[in-house]
């Protein structure tokens, strides 16, 4: 199901006095999310990804715009005419009711002709199970479940109507980092086999970029860029969303353009040609500083942390907007530590330029 | 070892102590009563020891007469005051303008005190000199035929009685469901309403069940309370309860120790006992069925 989302805007009217304004909560939403994929909502909390999701899932009526779930205009529908099965953050399983009871839930809602027979609900709700590995543990409830185990049966109970479309409100965040990683591959996992169009909403950037077919950064309502993962990664359009992509983030330098070349405290550290002479932000990816003894750019040296891999040279420069640089280098390069500066060059494709004011990117011609 | 067995009780000693004098030595007092056969308080005498005193309580018309008010007034009042109530907090729960007034309304019953009560009570259903009482006259008002709720058929009287414990006891029970409905969180409301569930199914199958523990708190105190019923007939009817036919269990005992007919401590004894064994054993039926209906987290 291809799912179209056109000018979508969700206005919070301001509650009381002591709010000044109206609260935009998503702001000129356009996209139209192919069918099968995993898209993943990404931006800081407050942004207006749950909004979103909300908005698509109809417990939300947006103030003006309209979603299209394949052809049919659905604006207006009420969730439950939807069709979209929707995983809340914090799983909303009935408590009193088993396993099994949890999944049936849907599909005893369905009316007339619709409706299945009790074997084929049962049937569908253990296929359901099964998809999800938790067909051993129909009969408990969710308070006897853990919290891994709990989230597959929310994903269980929203597929089991076999939905249109499958939303994930911060399916990860009340999981524990290993039981995340898993979980991660097992949502994508499930996707790929039912074939389902998914959204999921996250504010954990590296979550989203592992699993997502495309990413949309969202910030404040308004939708920042849209893209796969790696591209998002690669071309950000501006400065916010180069620094919320990334671990370790990225490093944000004032620098200047002149005559063709980028300088950082009045050293010319690389050239970027067709950039016209101007003030600009010049953000380096921690692995795009590569350690070269002649490099153009001279850091103090704090310490070195070994990860095994690689090496994270922790590090300062007087122009970095950020205290410390943390530089990650392939662990076969070794960095005199006894010297009181470290000098790096950096690879051109690893270092964006934003305008001082707009914070848009600026085009540099060499790629 | 040796001090380790004597502190915990040590630490128990005033509860304990409080607990003997006052629930634990009165019982066992009363059983002793109610087996001594004529017993005097004053002379501390007694003429014999049995369940003579059981037998005239049961054989007592006032107090068959008593017992059938009082179960007629806890069958009616407790699943009526508790569904209206409900209902009510449904209500309550639904709107958003004008909420707390509305809260507040109905709390009032609450703070008003039972004699006042049964004052207005009075004044709106009993027949005097001068007036028929305003519930006769809007029945004259509607073409029907006037009815004595206060010293007329039976029915009326009971209807009466339980349509005043019901505004009575709805307050309190209306405070706790709203506050246990707002409790239930949205989250499973909504979804629920992703899940196309239609409004009776969500209320039968995620409200009830979520706000059980509390629905059974109220209809197990409903139960006790409206046992224990006594103040509410006193109001309406006066003190000579059974000259009015509308005597309760707890009333009896009262007549029987301290009324007009009074002084019979054993008499008084055995119909509390009575009484003790029925609040038990609605009770423990309570008990038994919310094992199965009441969901606690």
């Amino acid at each position: 199901m291809q799912i179209t989302l056109q000018n979508l805007t969700k206005v919070f009217p301001k509650r009381g006095k002591k709010e000044t304004g109206d609260v935009i909560a998503v702001n000129d939403f356009t996209f139209v999310i192919p069918d099968g994929k995993l898209i993943g909502l990404l931006g800081p909390s407050g942004c207006g990804k749950s909004t979103t999701l909300n908005l698509i899932s109809g417990l939300e009526k947006p103030t003006r715009g309209k979603i299209y779930f394949g052809e049919d205009d659905v604006t207006g529908l009420p969730p439950e005419s939807r069709g979209v099965g929707l995983v809340f953050q914090n799983y909303a399983l009935y408590p009193h009711l088993t396993v099994l009871q949890n999944i049936l839930f849907p599909l005893q809602n369905l009316k007339g002709a619709e409706r299945p027979t009790k074997e084929q609900m049962i049937q569908r709700a253990e296929e359901a199970a099964k998809l999800v590995q938790i067909e051993q543990l129909m009969e408990r409830r969710p308070s006897e479940l853990s919290g891994g185990q709990q989230q597959r049966v929310a994903i269980a109970r929203a597929l089991v109507k076999l939905p249109r479309v499958l939303l994930l409100d911060e399916p990860l965040s009340n999981l524990d980092a290993r039981l995340r990683l898993q979980t991660r591959e097992e949502i994508r996992r499930i996707q790929r086999e039912t074939g389902i169009t998914t959204i999921f909403v996250t504010h954990d950037q590296e979550e989203a970029m592992s699993i997502s077919d495309m990413i949309v950064v969202m910030k404040e309502g308004v939708v920042h860029q849209i893209g796969a993962p790696q591209d998002v990664y690669d071309e950000p359009k501006n400065l916010f969303v180069a620094q919320f992509l990334g671990t370790p983030p990225i490093h944000v330098f004032d620098g200047s353009v002149r005559a063709g070349s980028l300088y950082l405290g009045g050293t010319p550290v690389l050239d970027v040609p067709g950039v016209a002479d101007q003030e600009v932000y010049a953000a380096v990816r921690p692995e795009g500083f590569v350690l070269n003894a002649d490099g153009p750019l001279c850091c103090q040296l704090s310490r070195v942390e070994i990860m095994g891999r690689d090496t994270s040279v922790v590090c300062s420069h007087e122009c970095c907007t950020s205290g410390t640089i943390r530089a990650i280098i392939p662990a076969e390069n070794r960095v005199d530590q006894t010297l009181p500066t470290v000098r790096f060059s950096l690879k051109p494709n690893k270092v964006f330029l934003f305008d001082r004011s707009t914070q848009e990117r600026i085009a540099v011609s060499n790629a | 070892m040796e001090q380790k067995d004597f502190k915990p009780w040590l630490y128990l000693l005033p509860a304990l102590l409080f607990l003997g004098f006052f629930m634990v030595y009165p019982l066992v007092d009363v059983l002793v009563y109610s087996l001594e056969e004529g017993y005097n308080s004053a002379s501390q005498t007694f003429f014999g020891v049995g369940l003579y005193n059981y037998s005239y309580v049961l054989h007592d018309p006032y107090f068959l007469q008593a017992v059938k008010n009082t179960f007629l007034l806890v069958i009616i009042t407790v699943p009526v005051s508790t569904g209206i109530a409900l209902l009510i907090s449904l209500g309550l729960n639904a709107i958003k303008p004008l909420r707390n007034l509305y809260q507040t309304v109905f709390f009032l019953p609450y703070v008003t005190n039972t004699l006042a009560v049964g004052l207005v009570f009075m004044i709106l259903f009993k027949k005097t000199a001068y007036s028929d009482g305003l519930v006769n006259l809007l029945i004259r008002w509607f073409g029907g035929e006037g009815v004595d709720f206060i010293d007329g058929p039976y029915w009326a009287k009971i209807f009466v009685l339980c349509f005043y414990t019901v505004w009575v006891v709805m307050p309190f029970k209306i405070l706790i469901l709203t506050s246990a409905l707002t409790s239930v969180k949205q989250d499973y409301y909504n979804a629920a309403r992703v899940d196309a569930t239609p409004r009776w199914r969500i209320f039968t199958r995620i409200t009830l069940p979520m706000i059980s523990p509390m629905l059974f708190y109220l209809v197990v105190t409903g139960f006790i309370g409206a046992f224990k019923a006594y103040s509410d007939a006193v109001a309406l009817f006066g003190t000579d309860l059974n000259a009015a036919g509308m005597n309760t269990i707890v009333g009896y005992v009262y007549d029987m120790l301290y009324g007009d007919s009074g002084g019979y401590p054993s008499y008084a004894a055995a119909a509390a006992l009575i009484l003790f064994a029925i609040v038990l054993t609605i009770t423990c039926i309570n008990l038994l069925v919310s094992r199965r209906h009441v969901y606690y987290d």
